[in-house]
């Protein structure tokens, strides 16, 4: 069987078929045939969905099992990928990045996403309201630098700190799955501490394996905080003395990121065992509606930053002594489309407004409203 | 010269028979018709397109399989040229003007999809959805007037070369995708010095990287895997290729050509400080397009071109929307008195092939434009 899949998925991938498809590529036909044959394209199948947590009054989250098609290459832990989801009734398929939150995956395996319902993100909420087993995802090939480059085949006697807020245990998660999947006993003299701060009892997720994995005789510390206990280097230095020279994984918001890598300091050494992941930072909306000035316009790629004067997204970026590229100047020719990663703004010609993130736009009739990042 | 107007002060001064104010208002029922289809669109757009596509893709796989059936050549060929001339005009032309990208799916996305067709899609695009539909119908500025090649308005002067006007449309209706592929390098431009023949050198590897492609799959590929019909299966993709060429010309040159259509200077669009307002503009997508009547399969295999005017005014309207919104912008154009320029497919080839023919030779009149263009237009409504 495997064989003959393995022969078919070679044929399928090979020059003679995509001279044959040319110029549509040969999954364009495949899909046709059924939407989980792919010969480049990565998509999934969600096969389970469980809910992890029931706390009323918060964000729910549940985790999405799902079976990719044989094209996915598998993940390292920590590794997020892209989601596309087709949301019914609107027609528009939404991309957003989730971590995966089960340990590292190999070539057409099975893997999870954890997924927090946000009240304003729409593709959260769908995939942990209403996503059913069946439904069909697209995805990228998973992605991502912020990964284990620890495993027991490698072993080493390093420490391995893990300190993690909300959803930022996804990754973590991850790799401390993968390690104990893997063998990883603590028993080599090497310890595990995986310290993490969510906002209630309710809000904690994996709390049942995690405490199963506390209790299991394997190297494993975790420290899970609530509520009010924030991050503070006092507690860390008590946990994880050498804290500075311990290779550390950190994961949450903003204000969590920036007291631990005060913590760390400045030094090379430190720096060099601290890892991190963001989450991208919320932007400031404008104050008031009908008034798109004011706040900050970055151009992330060229690194310009201009005060937003108001003026279309296109003429902001030339004051700036930019030339991106355009055409028509109004909208028809589709030549000035960008990437908006983050921020609001507003179609000049239909007074729309869209602070979706990674949303490609139409700088030449796109006002920014308030702050605003453009890959440009 | 006669003024004919019909309700303003004869002091107005007018634009092709408008007021400033008409035009203004002209301009705000159009961008409410857009602004209403923005709003709506949603699944039916998106089920609409991927059954094209379906239908598409399943004609093109029956008329390569059918290549095996030698008998059944004829059948095979049909399927195929079907199957291209959906691929480039209700799928390619519209996906490629960004009619689909709300839909966020990469492979209906302006910016990645590609067509069957020897012209690359980002150099279409540049020339189709740029130059053209923002400088539609603009001598000097809009080159499909004619391709560079033809003699297409009376204010093209007139030269001895245009003399061979019926057999360079004949041979660019054969060769038509050829003839867009090398559109954008802009030979004539070249031939008459305003165009430096290195501009071209970054065009060309695109346009060869197509090329063999295309001809790599329906000149060697396919018609060896078909073993000994080798002969055949090339003669059928050839004659498929030609007939979407045919096809997608005659639609094309109704769409723009016919009697009635207008043309424009730079200097009259304008205003003081270079702008054309929303109106104006409007209006000269109006006046420099004409639709073909027919029914719903005809508009489908035109790509709903049939609805150039509609096209024109709303580009980035997903083209299925087009027949629907029809109805009210001939309305609108009524009330306004404006021209809104239709008919029957042999009704405006024979226009075409008759002014193709008439600018041959020179002008008569010593010159296209002296008639006063308010007039005509409204001239041209009254009798309608």
């Amino acid at each position: 069987m495997s064989i003959v899949a393995d022969t078919t998925g070679r044929l399928l991938r090979s020059r003679l078929a995509g001279a044959l498809a040319s110029p549509h590529g040969v999954d364009t036909y495949l899909q046709l045939l059924d939407p989980m044959l792919a010969a480049h394209d990565v998509r999934a199948r969600v096969v389970d969905v469980t809910r992890e947590t029931t706390g009323t009054g918060s964000a729910p989250v549940a985790t999405l099992t799902l079976q990719p098609t044989r094209t996915w290459r598998g993940h390292r832990a920590g590794q997020h990928v892209l989601v596309g989801v087709d949301l019914p009734g609107s027609a528009k398929r939404h991309t957003r990045a989730f971590t995966i939150s089960s340990a590292g995956s190999q070539p057409g395996e099975c893997f999870t996403l954890t997924v927090r319902a946000h009240e304003e993100g729409q593709v959260s909420k769908f995939l942990v309201r209403e996503a059913r087993p069946g439904q069909l995802l697209h995805l990228s090939q998973a992605q991502g630098e912020f990964t284990l480059n620890e495993s027991p085949a490698t072993p080493t006697n390093n420490h391995l700190l893990f300190i993690t807020g909300g959803s930022g245990i996804t990754p973590a998660m991850s790799m401390l799955r993968t390690l104990l999947r893997d063998g990883y006993d603590g028993h080599a003299g090497r310890k595990v501490t995986f310290l993490h701060y969510a906002r209630s009892p309710e809000d904690q997720i994996f709390a049942e394996e995690l405490a199963a994995i506390a209790a299991a005789d394997n190297g494993v510390e975790v420290h899970l905080r609530h509520g009010d206990q924030t991050f503070s280097e006092f507690e860390l230095r008590r946990l994880v003395p050498h804290f500075r020279d311990t290779d550390t994984w950190l994961c949450g918001p903003p204000g969590l990121v920036e007291l631990v890598r005060a913590a760390y300091g400045d030094s090379e050494g430190a720096r060099r065992r601290l890892r991190m992941e963001f989450f991208k930072p919320a932007v400031a909306r404008a104050a008031s509606d009908g008034e798109p000035a004011g706040g900050e316009v970055s151009f992330t790629r060229s690194g310009r930053t201009g005060t937003n004067g108001g003026t279309s997204l296109l003429e902001q970026a030339e004051e700036l002594g930019l030339n991106p590229e355009s055409g028509c100047r109004m909208g028809i020719c589709f030549s000035c489309t960008a990437r908006k990663t983050a921020g609001t703004t507003r179609d000049v010609l239909t007074g729309e407004e869209s602070s979706l993130p990674d949303e490609d736009i139409r700088i030449c009739v796109s006002q920014p409203v308030g702050e605003c990042h453009i890959d440009l | 010269m006669s003024q004919t107007t019909t309700d303003q002060t004869p002091t107005a001064a007018t634009y092709h028979g408008l007021t400033e104010e008409q035009l203004d208002s002209f301009g705000a029922e159009m961008d409410a018709i857009r602004q209403r289809v923005l709003a709506d669109l949603g699944d039916a757009d998106r089920d609409y397109l991927m059954r094209v596509l379906k239908w598409q893709r399943g004609l093109e796989i029956t008329g390569r399989a059918l290549f095996y059936l030698p008998p059944a050549w004829p059948i095979a060929v049909g399927a195929l040229s079907v199957a291209k001339i959906l691929d480039n005009m209700e799928i390619g032309h519209n996906v490629m003007h960004g009619q689909y990208d709300w839909m966020g799916d990469p492979a209906l996305n302006s910016r990645m999809f590609e067509w069957d067709n020897v012209c690359p899609s980002d150099q279409w695009k540049y020339s189709h959805n740029y130059i053209h539909h923002t400088f539609t119908n603009v001598l000097g500025k809009d080159r499909d007037i004619g391709y560079g090649i033809l003699r297409m308005d009376e204010d093209q002067a007139w030269h001895p070369y245009y003399l061979g006007n019926p057999l360079y449309a004949f041979l660019l209706m054969v060769f038509f995708e050829w003839g867009v592929a090398l559109h954008d390098l802009e030979v004539e431009n070249i031939v008459n010095g305003t165009r430096k023949l290195e501009d071209n050198k970054a065009l060309h590897a695109g346009i060869m990287r197509k090329v063999r492609k295309q001809a790599l799959k329906d000149y060697v590929l396919f018609p060896l895997l078909t073993g000994p019909f080798f002969p055949l299966t090339f003669l059928g993709n050839a004659t498929a290729n030609l007939i979407r060429n045919v096809w997608a010309f005659n639609i094309i040159f109704c769409g723009h050509f016919p009697a009635g259509v207008e043309s424009f200077t730079e200097d009259e669009i304008v205003d003081e400080n270079g702008d054309e307002a929303r109106g104006k503009w409007y209006l000269r997508q109006l006046l420099g397009s004409a639709n073909i009547t027919g029914g719903p399969l005809f508009h489908i295999m035109s790509g709903n071109l049939s609805h150039q005017i509609e096209h024109h005014l709303f580009p980035d309207l997903p083209a299925r929307r087009y027949p629907e919104v029809a109805g009210e912008v001939r309305e609108i154009c009524e009330r306004y008195g404006l021209q809104y320029n239709t008919g029957p497919l042999r009704k405006q080839l024979g226009s075409v092939f008759a002014k193709i023919c008439r600018l041959a030779l020179p002008d008569r009149t010593p010159s296209g434009r002296d008639g006063d263009r308010a007039g005509r237009v409204t001239q041209d409504a009254l009798a309608a």
